[in-house]
């Protein structure tokens, strides 16, 4: 490397320093303790003893009997595995068939109408997630808007239990990060020329046939980011089915917690945290991959 | 003239989206209109009041977390910003160079992990920490803080930074300034409304973290946000209501300030 190139790479390492270090200190290196414990085996109440095991990854997946030592799958384990995985896929679906039509709304306004119409899609998006769970706890509840709502109607006379079910925590979710799917299709459409609309009318293309052909294709790396926006933080979510799920309907995000907390087993707990860490590493891969290959600029 | 094929209207688009919005919104003002519910239960509404707004006022409690959040929310995005701001210097002057790839992945990694496994990892890390030092003060609180927001201090910062005009440092240069002269003087108030707007939404995103500072936190440390989660474990109550209007109302103040800010630039 040349002298000007060097001082360029050693000017950008030592700006850069003090956001690394705290980085490092913060999120980083405490995630390479994590990858560590899981190998370690469980102390006597919680913490580690450290001596190296594959215990925590097979406990995972498998559980043994403690009398007769027959290895068996963890059915719990495996029921939130694929609660979290069902509840996010569904999250996803819900927040896309909502979250395109109004991103289309929103890119097709008059400049001016569209800051307004975005502004009021940013603000649900910064307002804290424990709040927004709130709201639409009280819409949810059994004494809520949505019950009392449908007393009044005449459409039920007993309220239906919803909070505490798998369906809150879907509710739930849906609402949180509906904004997440929408502001990235909202670039992506906002970035489309319409003219190619135009095209293939003349063409004789119908509408839905133009939406599949020509609009869909295009704005494929929005609607694949917009996923992922939805997904990932779905998988992981925490407060949400907390909140609305009551201490039963968990997913991962509360099973890691629970072995840190009364499981008091942290080996298990840090490789459950692993195992999510590569669910959503998988996802950011499959992301990059296909922006990467759709993008003409890349 | 309206074309006969108007494609910005296609079928249904716009009853969904107007749906949205009237579901993205319901809930949030219910919300907002119990918090003046002057009766006791969060059920029956009892006229106007802000009985539960001074209930919270004067509830030592919330008065704790309210400064506990504030401490904590300026402290981390104080030290974000400061730190997010060097390295978008950095990282965007003149080109690319070896390992910023590596920077920029290190310093987007807040938010590609999530937020649950980086809660347990600081759990893990801090309380080791807290037993060899004795010390289990706001820090650990301020460092995580600091640690998530640097990536949503740095994005506007960078935005800022890459369409910025190079000639006015060179001009400088050219005028015998010293570089640091040249950054006071010239970069830094060019920069500015990018910092303002890094330093605003770090401010919002701590103030509203709930799953780190709850993992984090020491006994008797709550912030507003873990507050309202342990008052939770009850009911909900109007106390919480007005607490969670109060928190919005800030964000949106300072949401507005933050476009009206980026906004100039255009």
């Amino acid at each position: 490397m040349n002298g000007p190139g060097r001082s360029k790479a050693a000017n950008g390492w030592l700006l850069s320093a003090p956001a690394l270090l705290l980085l490092l200190i913060a999120a980083s290196g405490p995630l390479l303790i994590v990858a560590v414990y899981s190998f370690l085996e469980k102390g006597d109440y919680s913490g580690v003893r450290w001596i190296l095991s594959g215990e925590a990854w097979f406990r995972v997946l498998f559980e043994r009997d403690i009398f007769d030592g027959t290895v068996s799958l963890a059915d719990a384990n495996l029921s939130i595995f694929w609660r979290s995985v069902k509840l996010s896929l569904a999250t996803t679906l819900i927040t896309f068939a909502l979250g395109l039509p109004t991103a289309w709304f929103i890119a097709t306004r008059p400049p001016k109408a569209r800051a307004v119409w975005l502004f009021l899609i940013t603000i649900p998006f910064w307002t804290n997630l424990l709040i927004r769970t709130f709201a639409i706890m009280e819409v949810i509840r059994n004494q809520g808007l949505l019950n009392t709502f449908l007393i009044n109607m005449g459409v039920i006379s007993e309220p239906i239990q919803i909070l505490y079910t798998d369906t809150a925590v879907l509710i739930g979710m849906a609402y949180v990060y509906l904004p997440l799917m929408v502001l990235p299709l909202f670039a992506a459409i906002d970035r489309f020329d319409f003219k190619l609309i135009e095209a293939g009318y003349d063409l004789y293309a119908t509408r839905w046939r133009i939406l599949r052909s020509v609009v869909l294709p295009i704005i494929k790396p929005g609607i694949v980011a917009g996923c992922i926006l939805v997904f990932v933080p779905s998988l992981g979510a925490y407060v949400t089915p907390r909140v609305l799920g009551g201490g039963k309907n968990m997913m991962i995000g509360n099973f890691i917690e629970l072995q840190f907390g009364q499981g008091q087993n942290w080996p298990l707990g840090a490789a459950l945290s692993m195992v999510l860490l590569i669910i959503v590493m998988g996802a950011l891969l499959v992301y990059t991959r296909v922006s990467d290959r759709d993008d003409p600029h890349a | 003239m309206r074309k006969a094929f108007d494609v910005t209207t296609l079928p249904g688009f716009t009853f969904i989206a107007i749906t949205a919005f009237v579901l993205l919104y319901a809930p949030i003002v219910t919300l907002v209109i119990y918090s003046f519910n002057g009766g006791n239960s969060v059920n029956l509404w009892g006229g106007f009041s802000l009985k539960w707004y001074a209930e919270a006022a004067g509830n030592e409690a919330v008065q704790g977390a309210a400064i506990r959040s504030f401490i904590i929310a300026i402290s981390a995005s104080g030290i974000a910003t400061t730190v997010a701001t060097m390295a978008a210097l950095g990282t965007t002057r003149r080109g690319k160079f070896k390992g910023q790839t590596a920077i920029y992945i290190m310093i987007n990694q807040p938010l590609m992990v999530p937020e649950i496994v980086t809660a347990v990892a600081l759990l893990i890390f801090f309380s080791s920490i807290k037993i060899a030092t004795g010390y289990s003060g706001l820090g650990y609180l301020i460092i995580a803080h600091a640690a998530f927001c640097v990536p949503f201090a740095y994005l506007p910062i960078r935005a800022r930074l890459e369409g910025m005009d190079l000639t006015m440092e060179t001009a400088a240069a050219d005028l015998y300034a010293t570089p640091w002269k040249t950054f006071r003087y010239v970069t830094l108030p060019i920069l500015m409304p990018g910092v303002i707007a890094g330093a605003m939404l770090a401010f919002v995103i701590s103030l509203d973290d709930v799953i780190i500072t709850e993992f984090v936190k020491s006994a008797g440390q709550d912030t507003l946000p873990t507050y309202m989660l342990g008052q939770l474990r009850r009911a909900l109550t109007p106390e919480v209501n007005a607490i969670s209007t109060a928190l919005l109302a800030l964000t949106v103040v300072i949401l507005t300030a933050f476009f009206l800010i980026t906004r100039k630039r255009d």
